[in-house]
């Protein structure tokens, strides 16, 4: 309790200080990231909307960042000397940054926080994240149609929900398509280690598979699968654009750029309040990369349908009938799955023939 | 004409001296390394090693910072000093910790939500198991088999982390955490918490635990028999197996040893800083531990030192990162150097530099 009074003091003190500053001008932004800013995937597209925030702004923002900041004891660390430094916003951005946010955040009340795909939230603490499963529903689209030997392999990081979400959706529009393919999953515990990806990518090519999904943030799968051959992939979170025409083939883009904007302003306004987002393909949030040449034309435009559907809200990827891998129903016909439960997500759906790691 | 000329013994003015010595060499090169990224060097070496301290801005959170971040590593390398003075050679701390952490933990959970006092003292107790059990694996290879304790400590690192993510995600998962991994929080649970003992200094009892085995070391290096035998048992093996040493017992007890104070580090960690058992809960503490423990020179006063000194690059680094907008990546590159300079100033404790001819005998 004692300790909490002298860092608010201390947070209230500098607020005071800096706020004289902060009316004049400037807005100071902050970051932190789980991966190097070079990562070429998640952590990439988090700094390029923080690129896109310093270009928007100008001289009015400052922003600062420290990166591959490790998901344990020192997060906290991390983010509270960032709200020392005097930063107005902190923008916390991956999933184990959730309970050293909160503990932080109890501790600056002036200082406004936003933790990416949590779901604890505080006066001051807003958290926001993308519909991924969006993008995956088009990806298990493609790879379904294109496969050859009707195995599929993903590199999954942690089993969390928005994990295991992009699994179901993967596999469901897969199945749609190709009703033979059957899915394996490599869990890497990682959210990036290009040595360790790489390696899951060439057991799962090793033992048949033709196509590549990643949740994972580095190029090194893309590597491996074009060092393969006659494999296709995904990019992940970034576009990943030099591996195409082959093996990659289109891409998840996470396009941050534009709700980094808005939440600036808002703090610049005085409007910030705390708000739980999650936003898709329609609002763009979501972005798919170019689908190269190398998909069948018919592919291409049934997968461009499948993405304006759900960008105009006519489809959710997730409509019944489904069943959970139990055999139990969880979607009747028709039936669209409500967002409490895809965000606690920890079951796989009737078809994947594996466990979810415990 | 410059060669080296190798000592009769090693020199004692440079033991002390090349770790002051790497210290500036690394100041240096690391200053031109951070002016070539654009920083201005004088800036960036004094943010690191001097801001964590006495920046009236950060000082007042990064100063308790510091022990918390060096109790951890000061308590597993006071472990692996023990073991490294008697050539057995402990790299597998980490892993001793991790199981530390979670044996701890799941002894603690076991009576959630008890207030009971007695709670804790049964974590550090189930810790210390933890972390011995770990040890004891590569022990008993060793003294029964005669396998290497380097490769069997290391690989069962690979293991503990592997239990550690199913842990997470399975046994001591946070039944109202919604299904994400990880347990529940110990901030949140008074009984269990290992918080400041003194509010604001960062003082929690792994860091008092920290200075009672650098005391203990000390003791039993330099006034005890076990001490001797242990450092005998280093510097002369066959002479201490004439002395009477069983040498089966000093595995036992050097990796024993290390074992219980990394998991009680693990512990501490867990129900402190960290907070909950998660996937990522492993944090290399044990991997830098040896490098305190190099640094310190084996000795218990130089571990001291060299984890507060290591403490602060982390936290120097952190914030050269934040206010100069220096890489990552080039604050470990300056962390590595300090490890080199070392290594390589060391030639000079057993070597002289000679200048001139070479005499004709």
């Amino acid at each position: 309790m004692h300790r909490r009074t002298l860092l608010s003091t201390a947070a209230l003190a500098l607020t005071l200080g800096f706020g004289s500053a902060a009316a004049a001008q400037d807005v100071t932004a902050g970051f932190i990231y789980v991966g190097p800013v070079g990562d070429g995937g998640w952590t990439y597209e988090h700094n390029k909307g923080r690129l896109a925030v310093e270009e928007h702004f100008g001289d009015k923002v400052k922003t600062i960042y420290q990166e591959s900041v490790p998901e344990g004891a020192d997060a906290e660390r991390a983010i509270t000397q960032m709200a020392l430094s005097g930063a107005d916003i902190i923008f916390t951005t991956s999933f184990g940054y959730m309970d050293p946010t909160i503990a932080v955040a109890e501790k600056f009340p002036n200082v406004k926080f936003e933790h990416a795909t949590g779901y604890k939230r505080a006066d001051n603490v807003s958290v926001y994240s993308a519909r991924f499963y969006e993008g995956r529903a088009i990806q298990g689209h493609i790879a379904g149609s294109m496969t050859k030997t009707n195995k599929i392999g993903y590199i999954a990081s942690y089993p969390i929900p928005e994990v295991i979400r992009g699994i179901n959706a993967a596999y469901i529009h897969a199945k749609k398509v190709n009703p033979d393919v059957e899915f394996s999953i490599i869990w890497a515990y990682t959210w990036f280690d290009p040595a360790k990806e790489a390696d899951a990518a060439r057991a799962l090519i090793e033992n048949g598979a033709d196509v590549i999904l990643q949740h994972t943030d580095s190029t090194a799968p893309q590597a491996a699968a074009a060092e393969a051959g006659n494999v296709i992939t995904f990019g992940q979170a970034s576009d990943m654009i030099e591996y195409a025409p082959t093996p990659r083939v289109s891409s998840i883009i996470d396009n941050w750029a534009p709700y980094y904007i808005d939440r600036v302003q808002a703090v610049m306004d005085g409007s910030w309040t705390s708000e739980d987002t999650w936003d898709g393909i329609g609002p763009g949030m979501v972005g798919i990369g170019e689908i190269t040449d190398a998909v069948p034309a018919e592919v291409k435009a049934e997968a461009l349908d499948l993405k304006a559907a759900i960008a105009a809200g006519d489809y959710h990827p997730f409509t019944g009938p489904i069943n959970k891998a139990d055999g139990s129903v969880w979607l009747a016909e028709g039936e669209v799955a409500d967002d409490g439960t895809l965000l606690g997500m920890d079951f796989y759906v009737e078809g994947i023939n594996a466990e979810i790691p415990q | 004409m410059i060669r080296l000329e190798k000592r009769p013994q090693p020199s004692q003015l440079w033991t002390y001296l090349t770790p002051v010595l790497a210290v500036l060499l690394t100041m240096l090169v690391g200053g031109v390394l951070f002016a070539f990224l654009g920083a201005n060097p004088v800036e960036a070496i004094r943010t690191i090693f001097w801001d964590p301290l006495f920046n009236a801005q950060f000082a007042g959170f990064t100063r308790p910072q510091l022990l918390v971040k060096a109790g951890p590593l000061i308590l597993i390398a006071i472990g692996l000093s023990i073991g490294f003075r008697a050539g057995i050679w402990n790299i597998g701390a980490e892993g001793q910790y991790i199981m530390g952490a979670i044996c701890g933990a799941a002894a603690g959970l076991a009576f959630y939500p008890s207030e009971s006092f007695l709670i804790f003292p049964i974590m550090i107790v189930a810790g210390a198991l933890g972390g011995w059990a770990w040890a004891m694996i590569p022990a008993i290879l060793k003294t029964k088999f005669g396998t290497n304790e380097i490769l069997v400590s290391l690989m069962l690192v690979y293991v503990a982390e592997t239990i550690l993510g199913s842990v997470s995600t399975g046994l001591l998962r946070n039944p109202e955490g919604r299904g994400f991994p990880g347990s529940r929080n110990f901030k949140q649970w008074d009984a269990a918490h290992n918080s400041d003992l003194i509010a604001n200094t960062g003082m929690h009892w792994g860091v008092v635990f920290a200075f009672i085995a650098v005391i203990g070391a000390y003791v039993l290096l330099t006034r005890h028999m076990l001490g001797f035998n242990i450092r005998l048992t280093g510097e002369a093996p066959r002479a201490a197996r004439f002395s009477g040493v069983n040498p089966a017992r000093i595995i036992l007890i050097c990796l024993g040893l290390s074992g219980a104070l990394a998991g009680m580090a693990g512990l501490f960690e867990v129900t402190g800083p960290a907070g909950q058992v998660s996937i990522d809960f492993g944090s290399g503490y044990g991997f830098t531990a040896i490098i305190v423990a190099f640094l310190g020179r084996l000795n218990p006063i130089g571990i001291l030192l060299a984890g507060l000194l290591m403490a602060l690059t982390y936290i120097g680094g952190e914030l050269a990162q934040l206010m100069l907008g220096l890489p990552g990546a080039s604050i470990q590159l300056f962390q590595g150097m300090l490890l080199f300079f070392l290594l390589a100033m060391d030639v000079f404790t057993n070597f002289r530099l000679r200048i001139g001819k070479r005499e004709v005998a």
